[in-house]
């Protein structure tokens, strides 16, 4: 009894030595409950029939026929495909990518030459995907874009890659990979930076050759980073990119091109089916929820048993 | 003496750096030369990335310059970056600091508090009925607010902040100090990497945004460069987006190039600059975070 007093009389103190500090806590703390939890508060209508006339709070309920209805709707396996199949991609080009291009880069001994690289690769990055779009339409227009300027000059046919659904898809992942592949090096870059030298002596020493280095060596120094990046990226694998879809994507590839997210914005912010595009929100991040906090345990405990 | 096997590993090194290389600078570059594309040239954009300088025409950037439409947007763009960061910055890193207090009573609380919408993402309509709920509709505020505290730039922050030693902090602490003193006084000054970095992340985002503009602001006057650059780009023959004598003579290709270029100018301007601080910052609160 009288120790459960102390450790409050201590707690009090505590809590009034830091006082100042709830004090500047005040301000983000009102602005994480207005921009943050009252969207999550507004999540309810999802399950309500929502008009704007009644409002959040006065629509009526309807249970569970918004996720019923996008379940049943054709959309939905055709979404959560593209979706799945832009993530997926993206995973299996850019990460290998970014692993090689940081390894290289590590590797190298040539230090402009290094340097210009990393510098180049990272530049993208830091463009929009409406620059993105620019850009591509320099490259891609079918009728005097530089690639199908070579291949005109090659003999061969101009395709118009942006609005044909067999180029399209490649587009979208590759110039992710374009954009992002710098950026993404830069934590193996990190983790390569932390390897011991004298791994590299002792194996010198031994006679190993270079290459023999890289992949005894620095390849598996780094693995536990990438099965790190690998799950955080599939903790994430229903966003698919909504601000690159959203510029590159047109009409004719709709079909091949719409994911969850550009589909949600297009079904609440244009046809105003407020309703059954935040059901759509909410299934979206209940999986998210899921994935994230499986992979978030998974890395947490890989890192415990390895060489992080 | 190095062995016959490393050298030819070593070239394959350099050959992968030089086709990287190209392959990252041929789109950059054939923006760049279409931009200063001359009116008179004839010929395949192939070959006009190889036009030699002196043959350039900055037609396009006088039109551009000159046209009071896309300096508005240039202005707007740049009211919100300003402001954009500075919201920004005052309202993370308090958030950043308090997470980072070790003693703090609540701190776990605080912790799930600031994960919880981090992880469970209600999607874009929730967050729509807020912001047009509260009147920011045609306010350039819609912009920067609602993401005036990213929460993975706020762990970030955090990470860092905790890896500074607490000697420092107790010292402060113990001569009687308020909270509120060690983090302007002690915290602050040592942080100079990671406010350049998380600064320039939320100035990078601000300058990018795309989605609130075309959300949020329907008058013409406000709409920031983003929004005209994507008018600009889609507009096949100029059409009611853009009047196509607004822009002088100049091909239009040129002008969709140049006004690309000048979108990413200070990206490309700033971007030097704190590049050696934001893989220093990364890396330091990433290792803690």
């Amino acid at each position: 009894m009288t120790k459960r007093t102390v450790a409050k009389g201590k707690l009090w103190d505590e809590i009034k030595h830091h006082r100042s500090i709830y004090a500047i806590l005040i301000i983000p703390a009102v602005y994480y409950f207005i921009f943050k939890y009252l969207p999550i508060w507004n999540g309810q209508i999802a399950f309500k029939d929502f008009t704007a006339l009644s409002g959040v709070m006065g629509s009526p309920w309807c249970g569970l026929k918004n996720f019923v209805d996008f379940f049943h709707s054709f959309y939905f396996w055709e979404l959560l495909r593209n979706t799945l199949f832009y993530s997926f991609g993206k995973l299996l080009v850019s990460v290998p990518l970014s692993i090689i291009l940081s390894v290289v880069l590590y590797e190298s001994q040539r230090k402009y030459l290094r340097s210009i690289v990393q510098t180049l690769t990272y530049l993208p990055h830091f463009l929009s995907w409406v620059i993105m779009y620019g850009i591509l339409l320099v490259l891609l227009a079918p009728g005097d874009g530089v690639v199908n300027d070579i291949i005109k000059a090659c003999g061969g046919q101009p395709v118009p890659f942006l609005t044909d659904t067999k180029a399209f898809p490649w587009i979208v992942i590759l110039s992710d990979a374009w954009k992002e592949m710098g950026w993404s090096a830069i934590i193996f870059i990190a983790a390569l930076m932390a390897i011991d030298p004298s791994l590299y002596e002792a194996a010198m020493v031994e006679g190993a050759t270079a290459f023999q280095r890289t992949m005894n060596i620095t390849l598996p120094s780094i693995r536990p980073v990438i099965y790190m990046v690998v799950l955080l990226k599939l903790g994430t694998i229903l966003d698919a990119g909504f601000n690159q879809m959203f510029m590159l994507y047109s009409v004719p590839v709709y079909s091949v091109g719409d994911i969850i997210d550009t589909w949600v914005y297009r079904q609440g912010l244009l046809e105003f089916q407020f309703s059954l595009a935040t059901a759509v929100g909410i299934f979206k991040g209940i999986i998210g929820l899921l994935l994230i906090t499986i992979s978030n345990q998974l890395v947490k405990r890989m890192s415990d048993s390895s060489i992080l | 003496m190095m062995p016959a096997s490393d050298k030819f590993f070593h070239h394959c090194l350099d050959v992968f750096l030089v086709v990287t290389l190209i392959v990252v600078v041929i789109p950059l570059w054939s923006t760049i030369t279409q931009s200063f594309r001359p009116n008179t040239f004839i010929g395949s954009n192939l070959e006009g990335m190889f036009l030699p300088p002196w043959k350039w025409s900055t037609a396009a950037y006088h039109a551009l310059l000159g046209n009071n439409g896309f300096l508005l947007a240039f202005t707007n763009s740049l009211k919100i970056l300003i402001f954009g960061v500075a919201t920004s910055l005052l309202l993370t890193i308090p958030m950043a600091y308090c997470l980072s207090i070790k003693t703090l009573p609540g701190r776990k609380l605080l912790t799930i508090f600031v994960l919880l919408p981090y992880l469970f993402n209600v999607g874009l309509i929730p967050s729509y009925l807020v912001i047009s709920g509260i009147g920011l509709t045609n306010h350039l505020a819609a912009i920067f607010l609602p993401s005036a505290i990213s929460t993975y730039n706020c762990l970030i922050m955090r990470g860092f902040f905790e890896g500074i030693p607490e000697e420092l902090k107790e010292s402060a602490r113990i001569d009687g100090a308020p909270e509120w003193y060690v983090l302007v006084r002690i915290i602050l000054p040592l942080s100079k990497p990671i406010i350049l970095t998380i600064g320039l992340y939320y100035g990078v985002s601000f300058w990018n945004d795309f989605l609130h503009a075309m959300l949020y602001l329907n008058e013409n006057s406000l709409q920031p460069l983003p929004i005209l650059l994507r008018n600009i780009l889609i507009a096949s023959g100029m059409n009611e987006f853009v009047e196509v004598n607004a822009f002088g003579d100049a091909p239009i290709s040129a002008i969709k190039a140049a006004s690309v270029f000048m979108s990413a100018i200070p990206m490309i301007i700033a971007y030097p600059f704190i590049q050696k601080y934001f893989t220093k910052g990364t890396l330091l609160g990433s290792v803690k975070g």
